[in-house]
This record gives C-alpha cells, sequence and structure tokens, in this order.
C-alpha cells in the first residue's frame, strides 16, 4: 500500500487507580493507509479499545497516554479543546459496538446525522437535513426521507448501526475506527454491515480500522492484522499471512481455538460419542408460548407451534437468532417458563399443571446451564455452596459426602478443588462457567439445556469449555438440548440441528444434512452469513454472496 | 414517518395517557378509603369535636340527626356520593362550606408553591449542573454540603431563622402574612377575587398593593424554594454523572460535537427524564413543607388551614380537605406523566 | 471493552471481606472499620463527619441524665423559679423557654426522644418493609398488584399529612412519654412502610430475573429458599442507604409533628419540634433568638450526620461502581497465559513479565469524570 495514513508510534495507556498506574496498552505500533483496512484483534482487556480511543482522546481523564499517533502530520497525541474536536468526525470518525446504546435516545436520527454534519460544515438546517437523507440512502436505510424523523427505538438493530455508519462517514472522514460494529448484531444483519463497510471502502477509500475479537471477520474484511495480548501488540502482519504462519504462540492458540464451521472436529471432540437411544426425553408438540404485551399493546408471540423430540444421550442444537424464540423454548422445557398451549412432557412426565413438589422431584434429574456464568452464580455464595446447592436443597447425602462430591465435580470440569471456597467474580469467565456446568452436573441429569453456554466468552476460553462440556456428555451420557446461535459451535458438537426463526422450527435433521445439504432458504442464508476464519475461502463466499444480489444489502 | 404511522403514533400516546389517567380513579379512591376509614377509627366527627362538652343524650341526638348512627358502610358509600357531586361537606368548626375553603386557601397555597419552585428552579437546575460538572472538586463539595444542610434543616428552622434576621433584627421584610391588613382589605373588595394576592395586586392596578404582596412571599418563597432546591441539586447532579458517561455522549463527541453542546443537548435532556419522574414525588413532599412554610408565616393556605382543622379535631372539615388534596395530587401526577411524554419519545410511541 | 469496563470485585464483597479478617488490630474489629476503610478522599472526611455528629448526638441521649444539668420539665432550682426568656447566663447556658425551661437540658434530652422514635420507627418499618417487599415481589399475582396500588397511593400522599393523621388516631388519650413516643413512631412506620416496600420490591424484581435465581429455581429450590437465601442477600445493599435517608426523615417527621402541635406533649418528653413551635410563636418577633436557634441546630447536625453518612454508603454502594457479567479479570488472563505457554511447549516465555502490576485489568475509572479527557 502507499503512504501511511494514520500511524501510531510507541502508543502507551496507563490508567491512575487508587493503587499503583495500571498500564493497559505497552508501546504499541501500528498504521494504515488511505483504503486500507487494518484489524485490530484481541480479547477483551487485550488493550485494542484503549489505544484506538488514546487516538482520539476519548479515554476517561484518569488515562495517561505516551507516544505519539499522526494523521498526516497532525500529532493527536497531546491534541485538546477545539485542535481535537477538528478532527474528530471530520478527519477520525467511530462506529461503536453497541448501536442502541450510542444513539440519543431522546433525538431522531435526522437530528443526531444534522448534528454530525453541522459539527464540522456551515450548513442551513435545510442543507444538513438534505444531505442526512442522502447518507441514510447511501447506507441502504429504506425510505429515508421519512426514516429520518424516527427516533432510535423505533429501528431495528441493523438499522441503528447502519445509522451510526452514516453519521460516521458525514464528514467523509480519512480514517475510521470501527469498535466491533457488529458484535451486537445477528450473524446475517453482521454480514449485511460487513458488505456496507467493504461497500465503503471500495467507493469512499476510506481507511478502516476494525477492532474486533472475531477471526471470521478478520478474515472478511482485512488487509493487514495486528494482534493484541494484554496490552501489547504480539504480530503483525498481512491477513493471509497471518492466518497461515501465525508466529506467536498466542496467535496460534487463538486461530486453533477458532471453530470452523464444515471442518473436521478437532481431536479432543471427536471422543466416543454414546449411542443414541430411541426413548425420548424430552417431547414437545405443537408447543405455543405468548408474552402478555404492554397493556394496550399486543400479545408477543414467542414459540408458535413448534414439535421437536430428544432422544436419550443426544445432542440437538437449537439454532437461531435473537427473537427466534430458541431460549424460550429451553426455558419451558425444564418448567420456568409455562406454555401457553401444547404438550410438553420431560423424562415422561408432562410438564401441563404439574404440581410444585412434583416437578421440584424432577428437576433432581434435569440441569441447566445459563448464559452469563458471571450472572448465574449466586455472588454471595462460595463456590462450592453453589456447586452443593442442588444436592442441599433435595436433602441429598451429608455434609462429608457433598464436600466430597463438589470436589469430585471441580475435578470432573478441570479446576483445582480449593476453588471451592472461592468466590465467584475471583473466578475467570471461562472457569465460572465450568462451576456453572458442574453445578448442573451434580445430581447426574439426564436431560441438561444448555443456553447460549459459550456466547459471553472469549473464543480460546470458549473452546477449552466446550472440549469439558463435550467430554462430561461423552462420560455421563445425558441428552442435551444445546441452544445457540454460532453455526461452528455447532458443527463441533450437536447430533442433530434444529433451525429456528420467529417462533416455527424452519428445518430439523442430522447435522449432515442441516450443515451440509440445508434444504430451506434461512438455513442457507444463515450458513452464507458464518464469515470463515479463513481469508481465501471467505473471499470466495463474499463474492459469491455479493453477487447473489444486492437484496442483502438493502433489506 | 407515514401519515399512518403518524397517526398511530399519536394514539398509542392517547392510549398511554387514558391508562394513566385511568389509574388515578384507583389511587385516589384508596386515598379517600383510608383517610375516612382512619377518622372513624377515632369515633365520628361529632363525638371527636364535642366529645368533652356536651351530654351523653344530646350528644346521642345530633349523632342520629347527623346520621352517625348508620352502619360505617352507608355512611362511607353516602360520603363517595356526595364527593362524587362535588359536595365535600361544612365544616364544623367555623362553618365554612369544604369546596370554598380548598379554592380560597387552596389558591394562597398554589401561590406560596409557585413562589418557590421559582426559587428552587432558580437555585436547583444551575447548582445541580456546576456540581456534575465538577465532580468530586471543590465546588461539587461546597454544593453537595449546602444541599446535605438545606436537607437537614427542617422548614420551620429555616423560616424561624430567616424571620429573626430579616425581620426582627433587619426590620426589611414582613415575618408574616401574605400581605398587609389593608392591602387584604382592599384586594378583598375586587369583583371575582382569584386570591392569588398577586394576580389581584396586578390587576388593582395599585403598585404599592404589587410590593406589598411581594414583599410578604419572598421569605416563604425562599424557605419552601430552599427545600425543593435541596432535592433538585441531588437529582440533577447524579443523573448527569450517569448520562455523561453514556454510550451517545462519548459518540457525540467521537462525532466532533462541542463540550457545551454534548453535555446541553445529549447529557442533561436524557438526565432530565428521571428528574421528571421524580417530581412527581416531589408534590406530595412540597405539600408537607407547604403545611410547615404556611404555619410557620401564618400564610392562611390550605396546609396552614388543615392543620386548624385537624387541632380542632373538626373530622369532616379534614375528610374533605385531605380527599381535595389527593385529587389534585392525583391531577398533578398525570400532568407530569404528560410531561414525562413530551420529553422522552419512549413514552410517546 | 477495558475503557467502559468498570473494576470487576462488587464494591460490597471487600467490606465483609475486610471486616471478616482474623487477627489484625483491634480496631478492626470495630463495626463500620471495613467500610471506612473501603473510603477515601471526600468520601472518607464526610463518613467520619456523620459518624461524628452521630456518636455525640449518642452520647447525648444515653448520658442525658448526667449532661443536662436539668430535668427538661423542671422550671425551678431549689423552689426558685429560673425565670421566663432568660438569655444565656452562667445557671443557663443556652437561655430558658417562654414556658421557663433550661433551653440546654431540653436540647440534650431532646436527643433522647429523638433517639428513640427513630429507633422504633426505622426498626418497625424496616422489619414490615422489605419482609413485604421480597414476598410480593418475589411471588407476584394478585397480593401484588393490590399492595402495590395500596402503597403507590400513600407514597403520593403528603407523608407528613399521613403522619400526622395516623398520630391523631394512635394518640388520642395517650400522653404518656412512652405512649407520645410509640404513637409518634407508630405514625412514621405508617408512612415509611411504602417507602421500604417500593424498593425491596423493585431490587427483588430484578434480582427474580438474574439468572442466579433461575438458576436455584431449576436446581429444585423451594420459593422461601429463593427469597431469602438468594434474593434477599443480593437485594438486602439497598436498605443501609434507605435507613441513613429514613433515620433522618423520620427526625424531621417528629419534629413537624411537634412543631405543628401534633407531637409528643412538653411535659412528657423533651421534643425539639414543640420548642421551635413556641419559639416561633412567642419569641421570634420580639427578637429571641436562643430558644429556637438551638433546638433547631440540634436537628440540622444530626440529620446532616445521618444524612453525611448516606451520602458516602450510597458512593461506596453505588450501581455505577458495579459490575454484571462478562468483564475480564485477572484470572482470566492468568488462566489465558497458562493454557498458551502449555501450548507454546518450549522454555520461552512468550510474555514480558516484568510488570509487577497486572496489565488490563480496572482499566477505566468508571466514575470519569464530566469533563472529558483533555
Amino acid at each position: 500500500m502507499t503512504r501511511p495514513l494514520l500511524r501510531a508510534r510507541d502508543l502507551t495507556v496507563s490508567f491512575q487507580t487508587d493503587g499503583a498506574p495500571v498500564r493497559a496498552v505497552k508501546r504499541v505500533s501500528f498504521e494504515v493507509a488511505k483504503g486500507e483496512v487494518l484489524a485490530i484483534v484481541g480479547e477483551s482487556g487485550s488493550g485494542k479499545t484503549v489505544s484506538s480511543r488514546a487516538m482520539i482522546g476519548l479515554l476517561p481523564r484518569t488515562a495517561r497516554i505516551e507516544g505519539s499517533a499522526q494523521i498526516d502530520e497532525t500529532e493527536l497525541i497531546g491534541l485538546r479543546g477545539e485542535a481535537m474536536r477538528a478532527v474528530r468526525g471530520d478527519r477520525i470518525a467511530m462506529v461503536f459496538q453497541e448501536p442502541s446504546t450510542a444513539l440519543d435516545p431522546v433525538r431522531t436520527v435526522g437530528w443526531q446525522i444534522r448534528e454530525a454534519l453541522q459539527a464540522h460544515r456551515r450548513m442551513t438546517r435545510r442543507q444538513a437535513m438534505a444531505r442526512a437523507i442522502e447518507l441514510l440512502e447511501l447506507v441502504g436505510i429504506p425510505e429515508p426521507a421519512q426514516r429520518i424523523r424516527s427516533y432510535p427505538h423505533q429501528m431495528s438493530g441493523g438499522q441503528k448501526q447502519r445509522v451510526m455508519i452514516a453519521m460516521a462517514i458525514a464528514c467523509d472522514p480519512e480514517v475510521i475506527i470501527a469498535d466491533e460494529p457488529t458484535t451486537a448484531l445477528d450473524v446475517t444483519v453482521q454480514a449485511q454491515i460487513l458488505d456496507l463497510l467493504h461497500d465503503l471502502r471500495e467507493r469512499l477509500g476510506t481507511a478502516i480500522i476494525l477492532i474486533t475479537h472475531n477471526m471470521g471477520i478478520v478474515a472478511d474484511l482485512a488487509d493487514r492484522v495486528a494482534v493484541m495480548f494484554r496490552g501489547e501488540l504480539v504480530e503483525q502482519g498481512k491477513a493471509e499471512d497471518v492466518f497461515e504462519r501465525p508466529s506467536h504462540p498466542y496467535t496460534q492458540h487463538l486461530l486453533s481455538s477458532v471453530p470452523y464451521l464444515g471442518r473436521e472436529r478437532p481431536a479432543a471432540m471427536n471422543t466416543a460419542a454414546p449411542k443414541v437411544e430411541n426413548e425420548v426425553v424430552l417431547a414437545v408438540k405443537d408447543l405455543k408460548v405468548y408474552f402478555p404485551g404492554r397493556i394496550g399493546s399486543p400479545a408477543v408471540q414467542a414459540i408458535d407451534g413448534v414439535s421437536l423430540e430428544l432422544r436419550r444421550h443426544e445432542i440437538l442444537a437449537l439454532v437461531g437468532e435473537s427473537g427466534s424464540g430458541k431460549t424460550t423454548l429451553g426455558r419451558c422445557a425444564v418448567g420456568l417458563l409455562p406454555p401457553s398451549s401444547g404438550q410438553l412432557t420431560v423424562l415422561g412426565q408432562s410438564l401441563d399443571r404439574i404440581k410444585p413438589d412434583v416437578l421440584r422431584a424432577l428437576r433432581k434429574r434435569l440441569g441447566f446451564v445459563f448464559q452469563d456464568p458471571a450472572a448465574s452464580l449466586n455472588p454471595r455464595m462460595a463456590v462450592g455452596a453453589c456447586i452443593a446447592e442442588p444436592m442441599t436443597v433435595h436433602g441429598e447425602g451429608t455434609s462429608q459426602s457433598r464436600r466430597e462430591r463438589v470436589r469430585e465435580l471441580l475435578e470432573a470440569v478441570e479446576l483445582p478443588a480449593e476453588f471451592a471456597s472461592r468466590y465467584p467474580h475471583e473466578l475467570s469467565g471461562g472457569q465460572r462457567q465450568r462451576v456453572s456446568l458442574a453445578r448442573s452436573l451434580a445430581m447426574g441429569p439426564e436431560l441438561l439445556v444448555a443456553d447460549e453456554p459459550t456466547s459471553a466468552l472469549d473464543v480460546s476460553v470458549q473452546a477449552k469449555v466446550l472440549e469439558v462440556f463435550v467430554r462430561l456428555q461423552h462420560q455421563m451420557g445425558f441428552a442435551c438440548l444445546f441452544i445457540t446461535h454460532d453455526l461452528a459451535v455447532v458443527d463441533l458438537l450437536a447430533d442433530r440441528i434444529a433451525v429456528m426463526k420467529s417462533g416455527q422450527l424452519v428445518e430439523l435433521g442430522t447435522r449432515q444434512e442441516v450443515l451440509r445439504h440445508p434444504k430451506e432458504q434461512y438455513t442457507r442464508d444463515l450458513i452464507a452469513a458464518v464469515p470463515l476464519p479463513d481469508p481465501a475461502a471467505q473471499r470466495l463466499r463474499q463474492r459469491q454472496r455479493r453477487g447473489a444480489g444486492l437484496e442483502v444489502a438493502t433489506s | 414517518m407515514r401519515p399512518s404511522k403518524q397517526r398511530s403514533a399519536n394514539s398509542a400516546l392517547l392510549r398511554y395517557l387514558g391508562l394513566r389517567l385511568a389509574l388515578l380513579i384507583p389511587t385516589v379512591l384508596i386515598l379517600v378509603t383510608v383517610v375516612f376509614f382512619f377518622m372513624r377509627v377515632i369515633g365520628d366527627p361529632i363525638t371527636a369535636a364535642q366529645g368533652g362538652r356536651l351530654s351523653a343524650s344530646e350528644l346521642e341526638a345530633r349523632r342520629e340527626a347527623a346520621g352517625y348512627n348508620r352502619p360505617i358502610w352507608v355512611q362511607y358509600f353516602e360520603y363517595l356520593g356526595n364527593i362524587l357531586r362535588g359536595d365535600f361537606g361544612i365544616a364544623s368548626k367555623d362553618h365554612r362550606e369544604i369546596t370554598e375553603v380548598v379554592l380560597t386557601n387552596g389558591a394562597a397555597t398554589l401561590e406560596l408553591v409557585f413562589w418557590a419552585l421559582l426559587v428552587a428552579f432558580a437555585v436547583g437546575i444551575p447548582l445541580g449542573r456546576l456540581a456534575a460538572r465538577y465532580h468530586d472538586r471543590l465546588p461539587d463539595v461546597s454544593i453537595r454540603t449546602f444541599a446535605v444542610l438545606f436537607y437537614a434543616a427542617p422548614v420551620f428552622f429555616v423560616g424561624l431563622l430567616l424571620k429573626l434576621l430579616f425581620s426582627s433584627q433587619l426590620g426589611w421584610l414582613p415575618a408574616s402574612g401574605r400581605a398587609t391588613f389593608e392591602t387584604r382589605l382592599e384586594l378583598g373588595r375586587m369583583e371575582n377575587p382569584s386570591h392569588i394576592l398577586i394576580i389581584d395586586a396586578v390587576r388593582s392596578g395599585s403598585f404599592d398593593y404589587v410590593v406589598d404582596v411581594l414583599r410578604h412571599a419572598v421569605l416563604p418563597a425562599i424557605t419552601l424554594g430552599l427545600l425543593t432546591a435541596g432535592v433538585f441539586i441531588r437529582l440533577i447532579r447524579i443523573n448527569l454523572l450517569e448520562t455523561v458517561q453514556a454510550d451517545y455522549v462519548t459518540a457525540a463527541r467521537a462525532r466532533g460535537v462541542a463540550e457545551r453542546k454534548v453535555v446541553s443537548k445529549h447529557a442533561f435532556r436524557n438526565a432530565l427524564i428521571p428528574v421528571v419522574t421524580v417530581m412527581g414525588m416531589e408534590i406530595a413532599l412540597m405539600l408537607g413543607g407547604a403545611i410547615l412554610t404556611e404555619t410557620t408565616f401564618e400564610w392562611d393556605g390550605i396546609g396552614y388551614q388543615l392543620s386548624q382543622y385537624l387541632l380542632a379535631r373538626d373530622f369532616i372539615a379534614v375528610q374533605g380537605i385531605v380527599t381535595a388534596i389527593a385529587l389534585v395530587i392525583a391531577l398533578a401526577s398525570f400532568l407530569i406523566d404528560v410531561i414525562n411524554a413530551l420529553v422522552d419519545p419512549r413514552v410517546r410511541y | 471493552m477495558a475503557v467502559v469496563t468498570p473494576p470487576p470485585a462488587p464494591a460490597a464483597a471487600p467490606v465483609t471481606r475486610v471486616a471478616r479478617r482474623p487477627g489484625g488490630k483491634w480496631y478492626t474489629k470495630v463495626p463500620g472499620y471495613g467500610l471506612i476503610r473501603t473510603t477515601h478522599g471526600l468520601q472518607r472526611t464526610m463518613l467520619l463527619v456523620g459518624l461524628g455528629l452521630i456518636l455525640l448526638f449518642l452520647v447525648a441521649a444515653l448520658f442525658a441524665d448526667f449532661i443536662a444539668p436539668y430535668d427538661f420539665n423542671q422550671t425551678r432550682y431549689l423552689g426558685v423559679p429560673f425565670g421566663t426568656q432568660q438569655p444565656p447566663s452562667a445557671d443557663h447556658w443556652l437561655g430558658t423557654t417562654v414556658g421557663g425551661f433550661d433551653v440546654f437540658s431540653r436540647v440534650v434530652y431532646g436527643a433522647r426522644t429523638a433517639l428513640a422514635v427513630v429507633v422504633m420507627a426505622v426498626a418497625a418499618s424496616i422489619v414490615i418493609g422489605v419482609a413485604l417487599g421480597v414476598v410480593s415481589g418475589y411471588l407476584g399475582g394478585w397480593l401484588d398488584r393490590v399492595l402495590v396500588l395500596v402503597t403507590d397511593a400513600l407514597y403520593a400522599f403528603p407523608s407528613l399529612l399521613m403522619a400526622i393523621i395516623v398520630s391523631i388516631v394512635v394518640s388520642s388519650g395517650s400522653s404518656s412519654a412512652l405512649g407520645g413516643m410509640v404513637s409518634a413512631s407508630l405514625a412514621i412506620t405508617v408512612i415509611f412502610i411504602p417507602q421500604y416496600f417500593r424498593v425491596v420490591r423493585n431490587a427483588t424484581l430484578s434480582a427474580k430475573t438474574e439468572p442466579f435465581v433461575d438458576a436455584a429455581r431449576v436446581a429444585g429450590s423451594k420459593p422461601g429458599r429463593i427469597m431469602f437465601r438468594h434474593v434477599l442477600p443480593n437485594v438486602s445493599q439497598t436498605i443501609p442507604v434507605l435507613t441513613t435517608l429514613n433515620a433522618s426523615e423520620s427526625i424531621l417527621t417528629l419534629a413537624a409533628l411537634g412543631f405543628l402541635g401534633f407531637g409528643i406533649e412538653p411535659s412528657s418528653a423533651a421534643e425539639w419540634g414543640y420548642d421551635l413551635n413556641k419559639a416561633t410563636t412567642s419569641d421570634v418577633a420580639n427578637g429571641i433568638w436562643w430558644t429556637g436557634v438551638f433546638p433547631g441546630l440540634a436537628i440540622v447536625l444530626i440529620v446532616a450526620g445521618v444524612t453525611l453518612i448516606g451520602e458516602s454508603l450510597n458512593d461506596v454502594l453505588n450501581p455505577l461502581l458495579r459490575t454484571r457479567g462478562g468483564s475480564t479479570t485477572t484470572a482470566d488472563e492468568a488462566e489465558l497465559v497458562e493454557v498458551v505457554m502449555a501450548e507454546a511447549g518450549d522454555h520461552r516465555a512468550p510474555f514480558e513479565r516484568d510488570d509487577a502490576v497486572p496489565p488490563v485489568t480496572a482499566a477505566g475509572d468508571s466514575r470519569a469524570a464530566p469533563g472529558e479527557a483533555p
């Protein structure tokens, strides 16, 4: 590429705390040229966001920034007040992770775009509005002249992110920093936003710094990759090179941990699985669930007539995007939510008008793993007490035998026994999720419902949790309803897959059938939208997708 | 938005407001019921008011004449019926019609609350913003100390201090009342007096009357106003501190919006939403404060009048006034809902 | 991400842990020491000033008999009347009232009345309000709806007015010291129950949707255990702040009742509000300041003391400083480093380990100032 446009040299950021100063970013250097996409990759806390925000002075006052960052000849570090304001939005713009919180809820989107324009351009209100409509059109919002009067809460997540991007390109910036721009979005919407960014780069020649933890997105969009770990930049290079020949152990680990849709399962996941038996442990028949709307608004139909069966020893993956009803179905299966109609039979017991004590007895044979390990463990209870909770409430064993069992369970999830006396907040996310898994297995369940058990975790941690999970399933043989939005994870462990959309079952079949030979268009779209962690393969898919029509970009 | 969507948005707003209005009915009903039965726990109004002074047979005769010997449920529903017809009864202490008491003395309270709110907004909002802006630095510390002290000082103590200083010592301002005797006499002679003295004084066209009324309003307004200002300061400070950390504020900054605009157009507007909600509850606090302020300054508002009736154990009057206050609070909280819908589009649609 | 993520440990947790640590100096075992330890700078000053003021009034209340030179309802010494409205002198440090009482003695004994009422009122409203709030919030249904409707109605009503009505109902006939205090505390309790109820119920509603409560339900816990073992401990951190708020409000309400003439009889207990009433009606116009200023100051100081404690507690337990899920801890990194090093296989340390401090956690000060970074 040509002369670098934005250049960071030895960028160091430390935060003043009550104790010693904490260094969040250590001597990081990178550069990006016009029209280039640089991906900064790293896990939560690796300093990737801090280093990018440091450049445009968006860190709290406690931050101390050293080193240099230049756009063309302008030094950014140490720039203050009006001088910094003139850079923000005009030369360097930013797209945030969470479009629903990054838009002011009490202003219309038109107002906010107009504000972005008038911050740097002398424009009349009328001119700004006309330009705002153009911008909305450019980012693919239908009926922009009408939508300009909408408030953020009246738009979908994808539309909100499009509005954020419209604001970012409002003043034709030279660089856009996109901080996890698709993390809060569903995978099909993510594909659209990635296409939009790709398109903007082609058309406007904007340099993009893409901050992400998702290797698939990197493969999709990035020309060059910078890998950050613990505040340091450990590796940097052309995207193909980094994927082909990662040199740093962390990069190697990261790449080996990323599940790859359509590849063979790794050896650790491919142990002898128990044979699926014919006995049905969970039968769902024409299940419907409504949630009453707010007074005066109609009820929300979360599940609209779903039927499926789960057999002993089987892992059935329930896949869908947000709002598909997959989590609702999982919660119904363990009696956390009452169905509105239809039948639900768990381990031969109908949940229809079940008595509380019968349900409690039934729950001895059920387990549930929650999405957010930090929230699903009582912060006021020690890990040991958390794991022992099911045994305690069912009066199982003595306190001595329970302690023994807790030790066994901790060992089973590969955690040291002394963790029993720690509190959840002292553990890492992955460790907490393994504790949560240990708790759900305490009573030796026959049916386990796992609701997005790894989506709150970083990839490298996720791999470990999945590995433990699969090993335990093979050993203990519980049937499992595995709820997730991540098709690559599904490919790792599912026997059968059920695809859901808007409360309905779209497709149900074996893993091979659904992922390799999908029958339904929706399933095909879903699979096509998953970015593969391999630049060459992803380029190919990209071309197919974009060739397939522009309706994706505008829908 | 297409026109049809616009219309549906408006109807959603109307439906929301209609619902809020409907929800006021149980609120008022509960309060009226609680007060009615509380009052009757002690006994009927005649026994309560005349207990020691009449012989047992006389008392009985009076009770029968007034219908207090009937079952309490009958009396309760009769009372509800009267209220629906706008009949709040007649005070036994001074034989004034309660409706008239509520209108004339209520006007006085309204005037006091208006002045006090003026003080509260003028003091509370700028100080709240200043405290948030200089979080944990000297202006914040002094403003917070100020807010704590004014919260901690009972209104009647603040009133007492102000009276001591500006009235007894310096002699600048009158110590009590709403106007001098002759002003009131003159204004009372007007046709259709509004009982809001400042309006009547302006209508009379006499500059002296206006000045007189204003001079009397200064100390009570400061007393009640500072109490409310303390609440405003705390609320605005804490909510601003929260909203200046919001993502949309950072995002606005990242767009190059000037810092002043970021705070006033984004952070402050959003910080107002919870403030408006809490203000609805502050109405009750202000009325409590009004009772005390009115007593301190002999301001013949509804609170002062109510406490006189309470001391005389005139429960017919108390019941009537309390019911009226409940109605006013219900209406005010409805107004707050309307304001809330105007400030927060998420409520509107 | 690091910038926007507040420090990971729940702010409340270190409080208990510091307090529980065995050994150490004796003062580490004083209740509240752990709390003071978690504060710093301005917060600590506020907390210490508040605690000091409360201690002062506590001493006055407990040892009133030794501190006050006269009894609160004494008007003569050795048969000689004090005289009314006497200015401060050697005999009467703060002068005498229009009723011929010694102002200083009444201010000291007033602390006793105030504290007795506060303790009774706050204790009763906490017990009733918290229990109702947890049960109503957790169980929901018609019970919840009715309670919410009733408490909301009561809450919207001027609490002082409600307190007056209740005190008239309760105290009709009773004029003893204890009777007066009990009726005043009852009046205050009635107006506070809705407040605790609302706060605790709302906290329960949000705790109820937390996955750890669902986890307890899936484990088969009974509602009672869930409510009092899982929900209550996680709701209870809202209570200290509310308690300080109510303690100060109950002092103000008690004084207001006294001021309006619905409080405790002056002959049965010393009460600041009553004294202020007498001062307002008969002394101020004559420029007599000592009968009003001192009881008033007593109220201001005790309420300010409680409020300062509340404010600093609020800062310490502020939800802005607490974190929910997903945040990275040092444990995450330690785990990752271990895994990666094991995989790397050889002995070269893949990362610089020269830093004594863990590099990434607690990156942002979540209480970022409203002004931006320069």
